[in-house]
């Protein structure tokens, strides 16, 4: 009998925006000048977020932080497509989709000062706490998802993770769950090809992350993740998507962890300054002020008045951080249980 | 009244809970179609549809996790895993997740679910069928773990543990499932939570079991005047009741099916040495199965704690 062919599959790619600022006007997102202005703010608010907080723990003001540069297109484009209403299940390394929905800036640094109250998440954002064992908020957001789903609510789930993460059973569990069921679910990859030293090749034989949504019957997608059109593009679609019912979507962010992968780390050890050359020339920051600059909305000086706008609000969220009384001891009991039992409450009662 | 086993008796409650609450889910490998395989969910689907009995992919971690993102977004998820050995890879779910999120969210979220599974050996299963790692569970704070020993507490505590407003791990005594029948009441009644039971009173030796143990003990303390105390609840455990107990008997013997070393038996012990240990006329004994994983079949009858094992540790401590 003749070998059939069973199945033949396309992996793209989207790019909007090039190095040099040229975008594709066919493929460039609706947005007004306003909007794109904000997406630059935004971005501008968390390099310096991200700048100040490796300041701070080099300082002993707060603790291990995993730094975030080279990532905000990939965090602020995606989180910018997101209604309040969506459901979000972070990984640890995106302030600055944090920064982009409004998450208190002082809350975001006392979690990092090791200040567990900072994991209360307002009231209005749907935001899980953030999650630093690896992969494992995918299966949870495939939950809320199911539950959306049985409630009836148009709301989009998106869940946050890794390049690392992709090779955990509980992104395979959770990548098959929303393709058995169709849930409405976001799958982000920050794709920032290291996982602390491991390079993407030591975490994949596949061209690319997103074929892997192939294998589960849905869509998945990369784009380059420092344009932040095409990350902006490729998440309002997928959140449009799942909104109405229409199932989930992987989108790959391939992009460049250009720091540690935390404050304890030295990337040094096992990457190549070459590397990280290659990639700074690609900053999705810079890329995006060559676009503005030629639609004549951006000069040097507007970028110094922005900057000392997006400093003003962290030093804001630095003097409220350190202006927090520290948690007191019986704190340790809050919210353990709904009612403490005989043993914890009489635990707490000797602290 | 009708007599019912502990199949009928947790099917019941689940019946009972899901019609009273639509945030009420089933999630689980073969919980619909199939009834669960020990049938404990037989008839849900075609009475509540596929929207809430949902037959899963097989991934218990996921399972475990998607429950958790249920019930943060506002329902009562009840997982299924098939046998206790199989939550050993969702241990990072339950462990890291769901007995955590109410605290470390300091209350945004919290988990109300109860996770059902058969435990225990005593069947003639496969391996990792027959596990009894209920201690695990029991080091882990925010977490409950509920084991029932007959059909009319499993479906007062199964109700209970719905309603509970933090994550519940539900261990049903697969040997049990059919062995007893009881006196169930057919309308909705509630077990307490975290409350032993005085299953045969006594005063010269207490005696504590739980799940299918208690069964085998009330068989070994026939002709001893030993006080048989159900623990029913393990984390958070009545030691109120047992430590009063102790009180009048002067002796204890835990009996457990879980190996010694580590097992809640060593709880109980050192509790009742914290606080009542001038009570004591005796050692506190355990009889449980020995350090050995859980055997096959073959072995299995060696491994479980006898009734021989119970009464001659009875002798022992009422003769010391």
């Amino acid at each position: 009998m003749p070998e059939v062919l069973l199945a033949d599959f396309q992996v793209k790619r989207l790019e909007v925006l090039n190095e040099k600022g040229e975008a594709d006007q066919e493929l460039l997102p609706d947005l007004s000048d306003a909007e794109i202005w904000r997406l630059y703010e935004l971005m501008l608010l968390a390099r310096i977020f991200d700048e100040r907080a490796v300041a701070l723990q080099r300082e002993g003001r707060i603790g291990t932080y995993p730094p975030i540069r080279g990532q905000e297109a990939a965090q602020v484009g995606s989180a910018f497509a997101l209604a309040q209403k969506d459901w979000l299940f972070p990984s640890f390394r995106e302030m600055g989709a944090h920064l982009t929905l409004g998450y208190p800036i002082p809350q975001l640094l006392l979690y990092w000062g090791g200040d567990e109250r900072a994991q209360k998440v307002p009231p209005g954002l749907n935001i899980f706490p953030f999650c630093v064992a690896v992969g494992s908020q995918i299966p949870q957001a495939a939950g809320a998802a199911l539950a959306a789903r049985y409630r009836k609510d148009p709301v989009a789930v998106i869940t946050y993770f890794g390049d690392g993460a992709t090779s955990k059973g509980d992104f395979h569990e959770a990548m098959n769950l929303a393709g058995v069921f169709n849930l409405p679910l976001v799958f982000i990859c920050q794709n920032n090809q290291w996982a602390i030293s491991i390079p993407l090749k030591g975490q994949t034989a596949s061209a690319s992350l997103a074929q892997k949504a192939i294998a589960y019957g849905f869509q998945g997608v990369q784009v380059d993740g420092n344009d932040v059109f095409a990350v902006y593009r490729a998440t309002r679609q997928a959140v449009e998507k799942a909104r109405s019912g229409a199932g989930p979507t992987f989108i790959e962010c391939l992009t460049y962890r250009m720091a540690d992968h935390t404050t304890a780390d030295d990337a040094g050890r096992y990457r190549s300054g070459e590397e990280v050359a290659f990639w700074a020339a690609r900053d999705p920051i810079l890329r995006l002020e060559r676009f503005l600059e030629g639609r004549g909305l951006w000069t040097p000086q507007k970028r110094e008045e922005a900057a000392a706008q997006a400093a003003a609000i962290v030093d804001a969220g630095v003097a409220a951080m350190e202006a927090s009384a520290p948690p007191v001891a019986s704190e340790l009991f809050d919210e353990v249980l709904a009612t403490l039992t005989p043993r914890q409450a009489g635990q707490r009662k000797v602290r | 009244m009708a007599q019912l086993n502990m199949v009928q008796a947790i099917n019941q409650a689940l019946s009972l809970e899901m019609a009273r609450d639509d945030r009420v889910l089933l999630l689980g490998e073969d919980v619909g179609r199939d009834g669960g395989v020990f049938r404990v969910t037989e008839g849900l689907l075609e009475r509540f549809g596929s929207e809430r009995v949902l037959d899963t992919p097989l991934c218990e971690s996921g399972i475990m996790g998607a429950a958790i993102g249920m019930a943060a977004y506002g329902l009562r998820p009840v997982p299924e895993i098939q046998f206790l050995g199989f939550t050993y890879s969702a241990f990072e779910q339950l462990f890291a997740h769901a007995a955590r999120l109410r605290s470390r969210s300091r209350g945004r979220y919290s988990c109300p679910m109860v996770v059902r599974t058969p435990y225990g050996g005593g069947i003639k299963a496969p391996e990792l069928h027959e596990e009894s790692t209920e201690a695990l569970f029991c080091q882990v704070p925010g977490l409950k773990v509920v084991v029932p020993s007959g059909p009319y507490v499993a479906k007062g505590l199964l109700l209970a543990a719905l309603r509970d407003p933090d994550p519940v791990l539900f261990l049903e005594p697969t040997r049990l499932y059919r062995l007893l029948r009881e006196e169930v009441p057919e309308g909705e009644y509630l077990v307490e939570l975290g409350r032993a039971r005085v299953a045969r009173p006594g005063s010269s030796v207490t005696v504590v079991a739980w799940g299918s143990m208690l069964e085998r003990v009330l068989k070994a303390v026939e002709g001893y005047d030993a006080e048989v105390l159900d623990l029913l609840t393990l984390n958070p455990f009545d030691s109120e009741t047992i430590v009063n107990s102790v009180r009048k008997t002067g002796r204890l013997v835990i009996v457990h099916e879980a190996a010694k070393t580590c097992g809640f038996g060593a709880e109980i012990a050192a509790t009742v040495a914290e606080e009542a240990i001038l009570h004591l006329r005796a050692p506190i004994l355990r009889v449980t199965a020995p350090d050995v994983p859980v055997p096959l079949a073959k072995l299995i009858d060696h491994y479980l704690p006898s009734a021989e094992q119970i009464s001659s540790a009875l002798d022992e401590v009422l003769q010391y």
